[in-house]
């Protein structure tokens, strides 16, 4: 029934070789951006905010595949965490601008003013601090999972149920932040950063460092996923992914190892969200729709759900292939990512890396144990 | 009145005695330069009956009038001249005309005088509109004039208007004592009138001190219902959005409920399907116009079975082509049917365009009907019917049908159903069907009340999947009643908060409410359902 190793991402080795590429092409991409512009090996600014924008998009993959490709759960609203966490770091970015701004306000954004406030709201708070960001940039969107998971998974929605809630939740934020009185700058969001920590976001050297840093925690992230996925944990979870009501009738909590693992995920799709804005200056209403979270499970799927290392090629493929096909033949990019949708679940369901294992041993060793439950239907 | 005889008499004596002036009649007071001349010259020309009065009056409030010094009087029209007394083109324009002045007190006079023709008017509709004007307009100097009025006027539609009319003017005037009997009478007339306008008028009256205190007290109890009355119409309106609303996502959900139900997968493309049965509305519509522009108001008929058969056909191929193969997969379908949908629209997009194109609306289905105080609007009433009697055939089609036993039999127990003998996979295939062929009724529907674009769907489909999971599967009762909880919530919601966030709290009460109920409000039961 279920095409999944029961183990988890098997090679080690495989996530340690896609962590170190991922550091490897981050760190060998900044340093061509510092090179003079004359040079043949120089990296445009356009070509590293891609990049970075990449790897934000493979976090929020990764985290995407945590919970689908390992706990069985179909998120459609993953985007909503990778936004909120955006949007944490967008307060901290909008409050660097300080009196810089159009309205020379030290202490209010520009839209507040515009918005004729007098004071922040509360929730602004302490976003002049980094650390104070930074920690809202994961706390938030675990705050926001762990009750929307502790509400879902304790009385059993699961399976398309739980899709499409996942789906109004992000619609609903979408809706939300798209007004002006929730304080986020409605529909502009949060944009026209200048500074992180000081250091000037549009300079060179910024920049750079920023797309290590992106690579970097994409790699730690891998690897901690890894590590979770491999624990005695992971394997729990995978058991509650291909039998739940088995795995509850041997003692364990598949409610609880759910929610541990969904409120993870979150906090990687924040991180992800985090490094996204910084990256590409702007953050709006618009990353919630719905429409992208449902993009960031075909990334999954294209690279190979469960297997970690093919969220992330998938996402950095698929985005390619975006950025190409918008370029080259833009009426063209939807019926690409429709045929990709339909093509991946008809044709390629164990996704790239399904495809690369088949290469590499002979189909007749990959048969796993059957497992299968009483809920015959629920992939 | 005298002064109308008198002028009249002078009328007839300069048309009886030529030449004793070259023009002593009602017209020539409109030429003077005195003030009281002119209001003189107005009034007496209300009343004259003459065929040209209508029309020296309306030029003479447009300043288009003019006096020779003789006394003669034209009207410009553009580059030409006619004489206001006969109305004929004049060939040679005379010299020194100067234009007829006007000031506020001729302005106020003109206007009362071409009020007090239009109620003496011999068709009832322009009395009717006159007596509405005046209602609307409460002038204290008009009080003679409907008096007259209703002296002679006949009609009782137009006489109970120019009552009212009275009503308003006579409290529009400030209260005296002698009044009182009068001003009582009004209050009560203007209480039956009801509307915005009449509130205010009583309020006015109800919040005067120098209103006698029984005329105060009355105009204060007649606020009171009336502001009652508001209130229960307006709630009643929002109940009819609601309704409207209701019906449009029944419509919308039942064929997602369907599919969901017999086969459990969800069919993101569903909302395409919709907009596929609006964009055959079109079609169909410039097809008749075309070919046969008689049956135009009829075209929408037309559309419904051909909506439902092209969408339904589309329905089947889908699942024969694409659905299943990812049997028993009902996530990866998810995706799958997404995918479908991003290229349906991009289709769609391609062929017809990116902007909106405009489905008529046929005359029968536009306007409205006033219920009270309340507006019914057409289309939604007959979306309302419309939605009736597609959930009464489909009732029909699942009880009474073979395929709807067997649909409903593998809705409880595919497994049981199969070894009963019935062919799941063609059940499957008509099922989809069925329920893309719903979303073409939906989506003819929808055109008439909202935009068509390629993006139709998109902005319908969350709602239906709320209006699925509220409800649960294989009932369309619950199907019905979530449509109809979620439509009624959001548009009662809707004033107390807003569109948007009444849409934002309906969503996280129908997600609250799935935590309770992870099968929806009326779930399927029994030994085959799935954990």
């Amino acid at each position: 029934m279920n095409p999944f190793s029961v183990h988890g991402p098997r090679n080690l080795r495989g996530v340690i070789w896609m962590a170190v590429a991922v550091v490897v092409v981050a760190g060998g991409l900044a340093m061509a951006s510092l090179l003079p512009e004359g040079s043949p090996f120089h990296a445009s600014a356009f070509v590293v905010s891609l990049a970075g924008k990449y790897l934000a998009y493979a976090m929020l993959a990764l985290s995407v595949d945590l919970v689908w490709g390992f706990a069985g759960i179909l998120t459609l609203g993953h985007a909503a965490f990778f936004a909120l966490g955006g949007y944490a770091m967008g307060m901290y970015l909008m409050r660097e601008i300080g009196a810089r701004g159009v309205y020379g306000n030290a202490s209010l954004p520009d839209f507040m003013i515009f918005l004729s406030w007098k004071s922040l709201p509360w929730y602004w708070w302490g976003s002049e601090h980094f650390a104070w960001a930074a920690l809202l940039v994961v706390a938030v969107p675990g705050l926001l999972a762990g009750v929307f998971g502790w509400l879902a998974f304790r009385s059993r929605v699961s399976g398309v149920y739980l899709s499409i809630i996942t789906q109004a939740l992000t619609y609903a934020l979408m809706l939300a932040f798209f007004q002006n009185g929730l304080g986020f700058g409605g529909n502009n969001g949060l944009t026209d950063f200048k500074d992180i920590l000081g250091a000037d976001l549009h300079a060179p050297l910024t920049r750079a460092v920023l797309l290590v840093v992106t690579g970097v925690l994409l790699a730690a992230s891998l690897l901690a996923a890894r590590f979770v996925v491999a624990s005695r944990f992971g394997h729990l979870l995978v058991a509650v992914r291909d039998a739940e009501n088995r795995t509850r009738f041997l003692g364990y909590r598949p409610d609880q190892v759910k929610l541990l693992v969904w409120v993870f995920s979150a906090m990687v799709a924040g991180l992800g969200g985090a490094l996204y804005v910084t990256q590409v200056g702007i953050i709006n209403p618009g990353e919630f729709a719905p429409a992208n979270s449902i993009e960031s499970v075909i990334w999954v799927a294209v690279g190979g759900r469960g297997t970690l290392c093919g969220a992330v090629l998938g996402a950095i493929l698929v985005n390619l292939g975006k950025t190409l096909f918008t370029a080259w033949l833009p009426e063209f990019w939807l019926y690409g990512l429709g045929f990709l949708f339909i093509g991946t679940t008809l044709f390629l369901p164990q996704g790239i890396m399904g495809l690369l294992r088949h290469v590499r041993k002979p189909p007749a060793e990959e048969v796993t144990p059957e497992v299968s439950d009483t809920q015959g239907g629920e992939a | 009145m005298r002064s109308a005889c008198l002028v009249v008499a002078l009328w007839l004596g300069a048309v009886l005695l030529p030449g004793a002036c070259a023009y002593a009649d009602a017209f020539s007071g409109l030429g003077s330069a005195r003030p009281d001349e002119m209001l003189g010259a107005i009034s007496t020309l209300a009343v004259s009956g003459d065929p040209q009065a209508g029309t020296v009056l309306r030029a003479l409030g447009e300043r288009h009038l003019f006096a020779a010094p003789d006394g003669g009087l034209y009207i410009r029209q553009g580059e030409t001249c006619v004489d206001a007394r006969t109305g004929q083109p004049v060939a040679t324009v005379p010299d020194g005309l100067k234009p007829v002045r006007l000031n506020n007190r001729i302005r106020t006079a003109l206007a009362g005088a071409q009020a007090s023709m239009a109620l003496l008017a011999p068709q009832a509709e322009t009395r009717l509109k006159a007596a509405d004007a005046l209602y609307a307009r409460h002038d204290p100097a008009m009080v003679p004039t409907l008096e007259h009025a209703l002296s002679v006027e006949k009609d009782a539609a137009v006489r109970t208007r120019l009552m009212q009319a009275r009503a308003a003017t006579i409290l529009a005037q400030p209260a005296q004592q002698d009044t009182q009997d009068q001003r009582l009478e009004a209050v009560r007339s203007l209480a039956a009138v009801g509307g915005l306008e009449a509130r205010g008028i009583l309020a006015g009256v109800a919040q005067s001190d120098a209103e006698a205190p029984q005329v105060r007290h009355a105009a204060q109890a007649a606020v009171s219902s009336m502001d009652w009355h508001l209130r229960a119409w307006s709630v009643a309106q929002n109940a009819f959005y609601g309704l409207s609303y209701g019906s449009v996502l029944l419509l919308a959900a039942t064929g997602l409920a369907i599919t969901f139900g017999v086969m459990g997968v969800i069919n993101m493309a569903h909302g395409e399907m919709m907009m596929i049965g609006a964009y055959v509305t079109w079609m169909v519509q410039q097809a008749i116009r075309v070919s046969v522009p008689a049956l135009e108001p009829v075209a929408i008929l037309v559309a419904i079975p051909v909506a439902f058969v092209v969408c339904g056909g589309m329905g089947v191929l889908i699942e024969r082509g694409l659905i299943r193969f990812l049997y028993g997969r009902p996530l990866e379908t998810l995706l799958a049917t997404w995918g479908l949908s991003l290229i349906l629209q991009q289709a769609v997009r391609s062929i017809f365009g990116p902007t909106n194109i405009a489905v008529q609306t046929p005359a029968w289905l536009s306007g409205s009907v006033a219920v009270g105080g309340m507006d019914i609007t057409l289309n939604r009433l007959a979306i309302l019917v419309f939605a009736a009697l597609v959930l009464g055939g489909l009732m029909l089609v699942l009880r009474r049908t073979p395929l709807g036993l067997q649909m409903r039999a593998v809705t409880q127990n595919r497994r049981m159903a199969a070894l009963m003998g019935i062919r799941t996979p063609r059940v499957d295939a008509l099922a989809f069907g069925l329920g893309a062929g719903l979303a073409g009724l939906a989506g003819v529907a929808v055109s008439q009340i909202d935009n068509v674009s390629p993006n139709l769907g998109q902005s319908y489909i969350i709602d239906s999947f709320m209006v699925v999971v509220f409800g649960g599967v294989g009932n369309l009762w619950g199907t019905l009643a979530a449509a109809m909880a979620l439509g009624m919530g959001g548009k009662v919601l809707e004033p107390a908060i807003g569109a948007v966030s009444a849409k934002i709290a309906i969503l996280v009460l129908v997600i609250l409410y799935i935590q309770r109920h992870p099968r929806g409000m009326f779930p399927v039961r029994g030994r085959g359902v799935e954990s």
